[in-house]
Parts: structure tokens; C-alpha cells; sequence
């Protein structure tokens, strides 16, 4: 029975809350009624109204008590309703979870999990991808799995890592990616890349939605005869520079996507790392395939002509291959 | 529940040593003055501190009225004018000067500098300049202790300023909903930076707010430590018993500018001189020789102790290395 992304999400913190006591939940609606989208459904039955607090419509505090739990040696997983509302527990992250550790040792072992991402009619205040406003603050480390499998595995390594953890989570594909889970226990490694398909002729890098679209251009392409390479980032922060290179080092063209908008997206960062790691191998420029620089629009049209999609993608893609 | 009118103290010693209790009052509080005035009338002028220094000068009876209470399981969260809650916890006199100066035997290893320190071994937790941050972290920790079936209370510690913030509306409404084992001080020392209370708030007092959050709250005589210290001890019985929080307004005056660099210009030259004379450590000194509790000359030698304390700490302080820059990326994250 295959299992959803979102499902793999409640497993994944279902497993760590039976086997860790001190893992408890807290956020918006997430007890009673089991959360917006209904990731910790069944959670308070179970684990009770200790391990699953429901708390007024308050980020701030939210993510406040996250770390001062964490102070106290629990492993907090907070929930923000949509990614959108993290702005309003900014400085919290920002200011207070992110530096503590270096500034005076104290370590703040939270997570923080944030549906986040478009393609669902949310308009502009539940369909941002935030993860930049956090991937330049050092000390945090944000995380976008693509997969269920890695979704499962990413968010059980996230409750064990001992620094803050951002989790976006996109909500489009939440009941649209399933895949067949292993029985057996597994994490992922935050911090890690993934080449989810090799190919020798381009290198198409992405994360999160982002991944299905790159891997349906690059089916596109292998009927045209090209053998695209995709890797899937998982983690932006740290980033694995590293996987990236080494793929662009081997197809010598990249293209990269995502559904951020274009400034100051994560495309640029890995565009910089690109020509000064690799510039001589390179034969051909750097190319991007992002959301263009506006909020994200309501209206069905608008919001199509905002998001980067296979045909954006295979167009870009195709121009550099023959390049 | 309503804001209560102001305290006295002169029934407050009903348990323990009371001339004990008075006179480690006394220490703290002239060891804070006297800590603080080598920081910005010395260290300050002399460029041995580079940065920011921000003083409780005229408010030592509040951090120690409230702290001298705390039990080891409790957590402070000082603000930046509360520093005696850092002797009271067992911070090392000589790190505090570390700090300051930026040297690699700060609290924070020269990575950050003043009162923006903590050690959550003595569970002290370090405040960042955005204020009221630390407000809604004290519902986490009193939330952990209660998960965790421990009996502390997180003393949250915030001026009339802080209040304006949204995380301290947030803060204390989590809390207040959860009933959770907090202690909130407010020290009103009547000016955010240059913003007099009037320009910051609608309502006369701090305290005036405990209602909208179905908290008790009273205003407390800040420059009168045996005052701070029996309200505390009312607030505390109310906390430890499992009825939510409790807050203190503790009212008083920055005998100061808002920062070292801040000649206070703002501020109307007679609320210095009214407020000189409502000193917390003459008024404690006074009562003292008043009651017999002490003698002149005890309370000299009592002063010239912390001095030498001081000599000795600042000057480990000043042979303390400055922090390696090699070492500038150690603990962004948790070593591999």
C-alpha cells in the first residue's frame, strides 16, 4: 500500500513521538481538530493533550516556547499553519534559535514544520516558498524533501538533529506523491543531495515540487535523445555544493529550477558555486527556471503564468542541451 | 483581580534570617552598583569596552528583591538592566568583565558582548536585544518543567518598553492560557530609550494589563528591595501552588541615559533629583543603621570587600586572551 507525502510526514513524527517521550507537537489547531491538512491527525487521542498543545493563533510564542522547551532537553516539532505565517515568528528564528548555540553554547533542538508552496489556488498569503528569508542565517538548517520516502526520513532526522531545523513541506504534493515506504526503520540525512536520475548530457538541479517537474522534462528529453541528470537538493541550508558540482562536472550544462521566486533564490548561490568551482568544465551558461519576482497570484491564470512548469522547464532545457 | 496599589515592607521578614536577608540585599545590590559604574564610568571611558553597556544603575532592588527567592530549579531570564540576577545564579564575577571586553573567557567568548549572556548550567538564559524575546521562551522552559513534572518557575524579567512588543503580548497570552509557572517583573523604569511611558502606553500602569490576561498583578515599590522581595514571595506561593503566572511591576527610575553613550537630555532634570533621593541601597543602608541591623563601619568594610573583588576580577579579565579568529565558525552547528 503505497504511502502518501503527507502520510509520510505523520508516520514519520508518529515513530519519534512512541520512541522518544520528550518529542512533543505544538501549533495551531493541530490537537482536536488534527491540523489544516490534517498531518497530526489522531495525534492527541493517542498521545494525549501533554504531547500535542494546542496554542492560540500566536508564532511568536509558538516558536518562543519551541525554544524554551528545547532548553528544558524536549524536542519540540512546532507547526506552522502555512509556511506564510513564519514571518510572523521571524525574529524568533532568526535572532534567538539561530545564534544561541554559538553565541553561548545553548543548544535548541526544535523543529519547525512549515506547509509551504503553490499550485493550489492559495493566493498570496498561503502559497510562498520562504525558505530563503532563513537559508542565510547560519545556524539553522532548512530542509525541503520531494519524496515520501525522504519526507519520512528527513523530518525523523530532523527530530533527532540537535540544531533548529526549518521543515517546508510542499502542500501540493502532499496527497499527489506516494510511493511504497520500507517496513523497516529509516532516516535521511539532512544536509545531503540526491542524483534522482543520471545522465551525462545536462544536469537539471531542483528541490522539492520542483524534483517531479524536472524529472517529467527530462523524460520529455530522453525522447528527443537526451540523457538529463536531476538532482534533488533535499537540503538548502547546509547546502551540498558538493553533489551539484560534481554533477555539472560530468554534463557540463545546468539548469537550474525552482519555484521561489527569481531574486535571491537558491539558483543564484548554486550559480556563483558553479563557475567557481567548476567554471572550466562548464559549455554552456548557467541557466534558471524560477517563479519571476511578484507574490503569488490567485487567479487561475495568473498563478500558471507565476509558477515554473514542465514546459518552462523542457524549453530552457532543451535550448541549453543543444547549445 | 485588579492592579493592587503600591507595597511596603515593613511586616515582609517573616521567614528566615531577616538580618541575614538584608544584608545579602545589601551586597548584591552594591556589588551591581558598583560592577556596573567600573563598566561605564571606567572600562567604558578607557576603550577597554568597545561596545554597547547598558546599566540598572537605581533599579538593584528589583533583580535582587526577585532573585534572592529563586530555587535552583528555577530559570532566569534577565533582562538587560537585571545583572545581580547573574551574581545571585553563581556567574563568576571575573567572566562578567570577560564579557564586556570581549575576551575568550566572556560567557560568551567574545562572540557577543554586555548583558547578553546566559548559562543554562545555572539556568540563566541569555537575552537578545530584540526585547520581550526572552517573554514568550519563559512559557517554553515553565512548559517543559510542567511536561517534565519539575518544579521550577522561569522568571521572566522585561522593562515598561518590552511591553509594547508583540512577542510580550504573545508570550504572556500563551502562558496565562496554560497556566504555566511564570513569574513576570516588569521593571517601569519609566523610559524606553528616549520614549517617555506616556508615548509607549495608553494605560497608567503596567500592572493595569494582568486582567486582560486573567493574571494577577501588583505594583510593587521598586527601589525598595525588602519591598520586591515580599511581593515575590506572594507571587511565588501563587505560582508554586499551580495557579498560572503572576506579575510584578516593579516601579522605579533609570538613574542613567538608555546606554553609556546617552547623556539623557530628554529626560527633566528634577526627576533625576526626585529619584536620587528614593535610591535603593541609601534607603536599604538607612533602614539598617535606623534598625540596628548593622553598623557604619561593617557596611564599609562590607563596600570595600566588593571593591577588591572587583580589582581582582577585572583584572583576570584584562590578562584574558581575546578570542582566536580561527575559531569564528566552531558551533554555527553541533559538531559532526
Amino acid at each position: 500500500m503505497p504511502t502518501t507525502y503527507l502520510e509520510a510526514i505523520r508516520e514519520g513524527l508518529w515513530e519519534e513521538m512512541e520512541r522518544d517521550p520528550n518529542v512533543f507537537l505544538l501549533g495551531e489547531d493541530i490537537g482536536v481538530y488534527g491540523g489544516a491538512f490534517k498531518v497530526t491527525d489522531g495525534f492527541i487521542e493517542h498521545f494525549g493533550e501533554r504531547r500535542v498543545v494546542d496554542t492560540p493563533i500566536s508564532e511568536g510564542a509558538i516558536v518562543g516556547a519551541a525554544i524554551g522547551a528545547s532548553f528544558m532537553g524536549l524536542r519540540p516539532v512546532a507547526e506552522m499553519q502555512f509556511a506564510d505565517f513564519i514571518s510572523c515568528g521571524f525574529d524568533q528564528i532568526v535572532n534567538f534559535a539561530a545564534k544561541c548555540r554559538w553565541r553561548w553554547g545553548a543548544a535548541v533542538p526544535m523543529v519547525i514544520r512549515a506547509p509551504s508552496g503553490g499550485g493550489i489556488h492559495g493566493g498570496p498569503f498561503h502559497s510562498q516558498n520562504p525558505e530563503m528569508w532563513f537559508v542565510r542565517v547560519p545556524g539553522l538548517k532548512v530542509v525541503c524533501p520531494a519524496t515520501a520516502y525522504d519526507a519520512k526520513g528527513l523530518i525523523k532526522a530532523a527530530v533527532r538533529d540537535n540544531d533548529p531545523v526549518l521543515f517546508f513541506e510542499h502542500k501540493g504534493l502532499y496527497r499527489r506523491i506516494k510511493e511504497d515506504l520500507p517496513g523497516e526503520e529509516f532516516t535521511v540525512p539532512i544536509g545531503k543531495a540526491k542524483v534522482v536520475r543520471e545522465g551525462r548530457d545536462l544536469t537539471i538541479v531542483a528541490y522539492g515540487a520542483m524534483v517531479w517537474t524536472a524529472l517529467e522534462a527530462a523524460d520529455k528529453l530522453a525522447e528527443e535523445g537526451a540523457q538529463v541528470e536531476v538532482v534533488d537538493l533535499r537540503t538548502l541550508l547546509p547546502l551540498d555544493r558538493q553533489t551539484v558540482i560534481e554533477s555539472v562536472r560530468k554534463t557540463s550544462k545546468v539548469l537550474l529550477v525552482h519555484e521561489d521566486t527569481r531574486t535571491g533564490g537558491i539558483a543564484g548561490e548554486l550559480a556563483a558555486s558553479i563557475t567557481e568551482a567548476v567554471f572550466e568544465y562548464l559549455d554552456g551558461p548557467v541557466l534558471r527556471v524560477t517563479a519571476p519576482d511578484s507574490a503569488v497570484p490567485y487567479s487561475p491564470p495568473l498563478e500558471n503564468a507565476f509558477l515554473p512548469n514542465t514546459g518552462k522547464v523542457l524549453e530552457k532545457a532543451r535550448w541549453l542541451w543543444r547549445y | 483581580m485588579s492592579a493592587a496599589p503600591a507595597t511596603t515592607s515593613h511586616s515582609s521578614l517573616h521567614s528566615g534570617d531577616p538580618v541575614e536577608l538584608v544584608h545579602k540585599c545589601l551586597y548584591y545590590m552594591t556589588l551591581m552598583r558598583e560592577v556596573e559604574d567600573r563598566i561605564e564610568r571606567k572600562l567604558y571611558r578607557q576603550g577597554k569596552i568597545v561596545g554597547g553597556v547598558y546599566v540598572g544603575r537605581g533599579q538593584e532592588a528589583i533583580p535582587v528583591g526577585t532573585a534572592l527567592l529563586a530555587e535552583p530549579d528555577d530559570v532566569m531570564l534577565p533582562s538587560h538592566r537585571d545583572m545581580a540576577v547573574l551574581f545571585i545564579r553563581g556567574v563568576p564575577l571575573r567572566r562578567i568583565f570577560a564579557q564586556y571586553m570581549g575576551r575568550e573567557g566572556g560567557l560568551t567568548r567574545g562572540r557577543d558582548g554586555n548583558m547578553h549572556m546566559g548559562d543554562l548550567k545555572l539556568n540563566v538564559v541569555s537575552i537578545i536585544s530584540a526585547l520581550a524575546a526572552t517573554v514568550p521562551v519563559a512559557g517554553g522552559i515553565a512548559l517543559a518543567m510542567r511536561y517534565l513534572g519539575k518544579p521550577g518557575v522561569a522568571f521572566s524579567y522585561f522593562g515598561d518598553g518590552a511591553t509594547s512588543r508583540g512577542d510580550w503580548h504573545e508570550g504572556v497570552n500563551f502562558a496565562t492560557v496554560q497556566k504555566l509557572p511564570v513569574l513576570y517583573v516588569c521593571n517601569n523604569n519609566q523610559y524606553a530609550y528616549s520614549t517617555p511611558l506616556s508615548a509607549q502606553m495608553a494605560c497608567a500602569n503596567v500592572a493595569d494589563r494582568g486582567p486582560a490576561y486573567g493574571m494577577p498583578a501588583e505594583i510593587v515599590d521598586g527601589n525598595d528591595v525588602l519591598a520586591v522581595h515580599a511581593a515575590t514571595k506572594r507571587a511565588l506561593e501563587h505560582i508554586r501552588a499551580g495557579r498560572g503566572p503572576y506579575m510584578l511591576e516593579c516601579k522605579t527610575f533609570r538613574m542613567t541615559g538608555h546606554s553609556a553613550h546617552d547623556g539623557a537630555h530628554y529626560v527633566p532634570k528634577q526627576l533625576f533629583e526626585e529619584w536620587e533621593r528614593l535610591d535603593p541601597i541609601v534607603r536599604l543602608r538607612s533602614k539598617m543603621l535606623a534598625n540596628g541591623w548593622a553598623e557604619e563601619g561593617e557596611l564599609e568594610a562590607v563596600r570595600a570587600g566588593i571593591l577588591r573583588e572587583i580589582d581582582e576580577a577585572v583584572e583576570w579579565a584584562e590578562q584574558c586572551p581575546y578570542p582566536d579568529p580561527a575559531t569564528l565558525l566552531d558551533d554555527v552547528y553541533e559538531k559532526p
